[in-house]
C-alpha cells in the first residue's frame, strides 16, 4: 500500500503524514507503553528540525548527515529534559515537559541562528548517496517511507523486548516495579530518550521534506496535535498513532482553508469527544468490537 | 512594579489550580482559557451592554463560575474514577475550543479597555510613580487570596473541604454532600481565574491568546511551589512575578524564560518543590 500510494495521492501530503505518524509513534512509546504524558514533545521535533536545517543549509552537509545531526540534537535535549523530569512523579510530568518545551520555544524565538519569526528558509534537499536526487518528490517519498519504517521497527522491537515489558510494568504499577528491583527512573529515562530521539528523527526529516523550519514546529500546539493523534488513534496500540496521524493531518489540510481559525475548535472538540466517549481510540475500539463479536459467537 | 501585578495573577491562578487539584485530582488546563474569558467578557460587557467595570467585577466571575459548574457537571464528573491524565486531556480540549472560538470571533489583536475613572492617574511615591490601577490590582488580589486562605483554613466550610481532600469517602459517610462540594470547589477555582481576568482587562492587552501563554507559566509556578499548600502557591506566585519583573529591567532577553529556568533549578535542588510534599 505504501509503495503505490504516491501515484494516487499527493506525495508531499503523504510525507507530511508519515513524519507525524513517526512522531506520534514515538510519543506513544511514552504515553501508551510507559504511562507518561509528555506535553512538550514538539521541543524535540522542533529542535531536530532546526538542527537539521542549520546543518544542511549553513554548514553544507548532505541530507542524511543533516537528519543524523538533527536526531542527535534531540537525543541531547531529551537526556537533559529526561533527567529533570523524572525527578517528579505523576501529573507533574505533563506540566514540567510543557514548561521546558516553552523554554525551548523562547530560545528558538530569540536566537539568531534560527531566523526568529521567519525561521530557516530554503533548505536544499540535495542528493542521497550521490545518485538519488531528493528534489524529486517521489524519490524523496520512498526515502521518507524507509525512515518511517525504520523508526516503526525500532519502536516495535522496543515494545516487544524485555525492556518494553518492564516499561509496561511501570505503567501498570510503578511501586510494584520498583519493589521487584527494577531501577524505575533509569527505565523511564531510557524510554524518554528513545522517544525524544525518534521524535527528532521525524522532525529532522520534516525539515528536509518541506525545505523550511519555522517556530510552529516547536509550538505547544504541535505538542497538542501529537497528543491528539495518539489519543484519537488509540494509545497503547501499535497502529493507533499512525491512523490518528493520518486522520489529523488530513483533517487539518482539508479544513484549514475552509474554516480558518475554527480548526482549533474542531481539534479541541475531538479531544473532548475522545476522552468522554472512546478513550481507546479508533484502533482500540475496533479491536474491542472485533473481540466482542468473536467472543459472542456460540461454540 | 508590573512584575508584582503579574505575580498577583500568577498567585490567583495557581491558587485556583491548587484548590481544584486538591479536591478533584485534576489539573485544570482550561484555567488560562477561563482567565482569558474573564477579560474578554469584561470588554464585551462594557462595549455591548454598557455594564461598567464595577458590575463586571461582580458579574463576570459569577458567569465564569456558572460555566465551571456546567463543565464539571456535564464532563469532568465522568472522569473521577480514571487516571488523572484524562482530566488534563479533557480540559486541554476545552481550552483549545475556547481559545479557537474567541480567536475566530474577536481576532488576535488586542481589545482596548480603558482604566476606570476612579483609578486614573498615579501616586507619587517620591522615588517612583505608582499608577493607581496597579495599586488597586495588587490590593484587590492580595485581599482575594487572603480571603480564600481564610475560608479554607479558618472556617467550618474550609474544614470540611480539607477533610474531603484527605478522605472523601469518610467525609461522605459523615453526611456531607461531597459531590456538591466538588462542584462548588471547581466553581470557586475557576471563579478566581475569572476575577483575575477582570482585573487584568484594563492592565494588559485583552487577547484570545493571553490565557494559554499565561497558563504555561502558571504551571511552572505550580511545579516550583508544589500544590500542597495554599499559602505556598500565593507566595510562589507573587515571588516569581517579582523576579520576572526584575529580570525584565536588568536583562530583558531572559524575561520570558526566567520562570522556566528557575523551575529547572528547583527540580535539581528540591525535586518536591519549595512547599510541596511528594505523595
Amino acid at each position: 500500500m505504501g509503495l503505490v500510494a504516491p501515484f494516487v495521492v499527493y506525495p508531499i501530503f503523504l510525507m507530511h503524514a508519515l513524519c507525524f505518524a513517526l512522531f506520534a509513534c514515538a510519543f506513544n512509546l511514552l504515553l501508551g507503553y510507559t504511562g507518561l504524558l509528555s506535553f512538550g514533545h514538539a521541543a524535540f521535533f522542533g529542535a531536530a528540525a532546526y538542527a537539521a536545517g542549520y546543518a544542511v543549509k549553513m554548514m553544507g552537509l548532505g541530507p542524511a548527515s543533516g537528519i543524523f545531526v538533527g536526531t542527535m540534537a534531540a537525543v541531547v535535549l531529551g537526556s537533559v529534559f529526561g533527567m529533570l523530569v523524572i525527578r517528579r512523579q505523576g501529573i507533574y510530568f505533563a506540566m514540567i515537559t510543557l514548561a521546558l518545551a516553552q523554554l525551548v520555544y523562547f530560545f528558538f524565538l530569540q536566537s539568531s541562528f534560527t531566523g526568529g519569526e521567519d525561521g530557516i528558509q530554503g533548505i536544499p534537499r540535495g542528493h542521497l548517496l550521490w545518485f538519488i536526487n531528493l528534489e524529486d518528490d517521489r524519490k524523496l517519498y520512498y526515502v521518507v517511507l524507509a525512515i518511517f519504517l525504520f523508526g516503526f521497527v525500532v519502536i516495535h522491537r522496543t515494545i516487544h523486548s524485555p525492556f518494553g515489558q518492564v516499561l509496561k510494568a511501570i505503567r501498570e504499577n510503578e511501586p510494584r516495579a520498583l519493589s521487584l528491583g527494577y531501577d524505575v527512573n533509569k527505565y523511564k529515562l531510557q524510554a524518554f530518550v528513545i522517544s525524544a530521539a525518534l521524535a527528532g528523527l521525524a522532525g529532522a526529516t520534516y525539515a528536509i521534506v518541506f525545505t523550511f523550519v519555522t517556530l510552529t514546529s516547536a509550538d505547544w500546539h504541535t505538542s497538542g496535535d501529537v497528543v491528539l493523534m495518539t489519543l484519537l488513534g488509540g494509545m497503547g496500540t501499535v497502529f493507533g498513532p499512525i491512523v490518528g496521524a493520518f486522520a489529523v493531518v488530513t483533517l487539518q489540510s482539508q479544513l484549514s482553508d475552509k474554516v480558518g481559525s475554527l480548526v482549533t475548535v474542531i481539534m479541541g472538540a475531538m479531544f473532548i469527544l475522545c476522552v468522554l466517549l472512546f478513550r481507546n481510540g479508533i484502533v482500540g475500539e475496533t479491536v474491542g468490537l472485533y473481540h466482542r463479536i468473536v467472543g459472542r459467537r456460540p461454540d | 512594579m508590573l512584575g508584582l501585578v503579574n505575580g498577583c495573577f500568577y498567585a490567583m491562578l495557581s491558587l485556583g489550580l491548587a484548590i481544584i487539584f486538591g479536591m478533584l485530582n485534576i489539573i485544570n488546563f482550561a484555567h488560562g482559557a477561563l482567565y482569558m474569558m474573564g477579560a474578554v467578557f469584561t470588554w464585551v460587557a462594557l462595549t455591548q451592554f454598557g455594564i461598567n467595570y464595577w458590575w463586571s467585577l461582580l458579574l463576570v466571575p459569577l458567569v465564569i463560575a456558572i460555566l465551571g459548574v456546567m463543565v464539571e457537571r456535564s464532563m469532568l464528573r465522568r472522569l473521577y474514577k480514571l487516571d488523572n491524565l484524562y482530566g488534563l486531556l479533557l480540559t486541554f480540549g476545552i481550552a483549545l475550543v475556547t481559545e479557537g472560538f474567541f480567536r475566530h470571533r474577536y481576532g488576535v489583536s488586542g481589545l482596548p479597555y480603558s482604566i476606570p475613572d476612579a483609578f486614573a492617574g498615579a501616586f507619587n511615591l517620591g522615588f517612583m510613580f505608582l499608577p493607581k490601577y496597579r495599586a488597586w490590582v495588587i490590593g484587590a488580589s492580595l485581599l482575594t487570596c487572603f480571603a480564600t486562605w481564610f475560608v479554607i483554613e479558618r472556617t467550618q466550610m474550609g474544614a470540611y473541604l480539607r477533610a474531603a481532600t484527605e478522605n472523601p469517602k469518610l467525609v461522605q459517610a459523615f453526611g456531607i454532600n461531597v459531590p456538591v462540594m466538588i462542584t462548588l470547589t471547581y466553581a470557586i477555582g475557576v471563579g478566581l481565574a475569572g476575577l483575575a481576568g477582570v482585573l487584568a482587562a484594563p492592565a494588559t492587552q485583552i487577547s484570545p491568546l493571553m490565557g494559554t501563554n499565561l497558563i504555561i507559566v502558571v504551571f511552572a509556578v505550580v511545579v516550583i511551589g508544589g500544590m500542597g499548600s495554599i499559602l505556598g502557591s500565593i507566595v510562589t506566585g507573587l515571588g516569581l512575578g517579582l523576579i520576572e519583573g526584575l529580570t525584565k529591567v536588568f536583562y530583558s532577553q531572559a524575561a520570558n524564560t526566567v520562570v522556566f529556568l528557575i523551575m529547572a533549578l528547583v527540580l535539581l535542588v528540591r525535586p518536591a518543590g519549595l512547599f510541596g510534599k511528594e505523595r
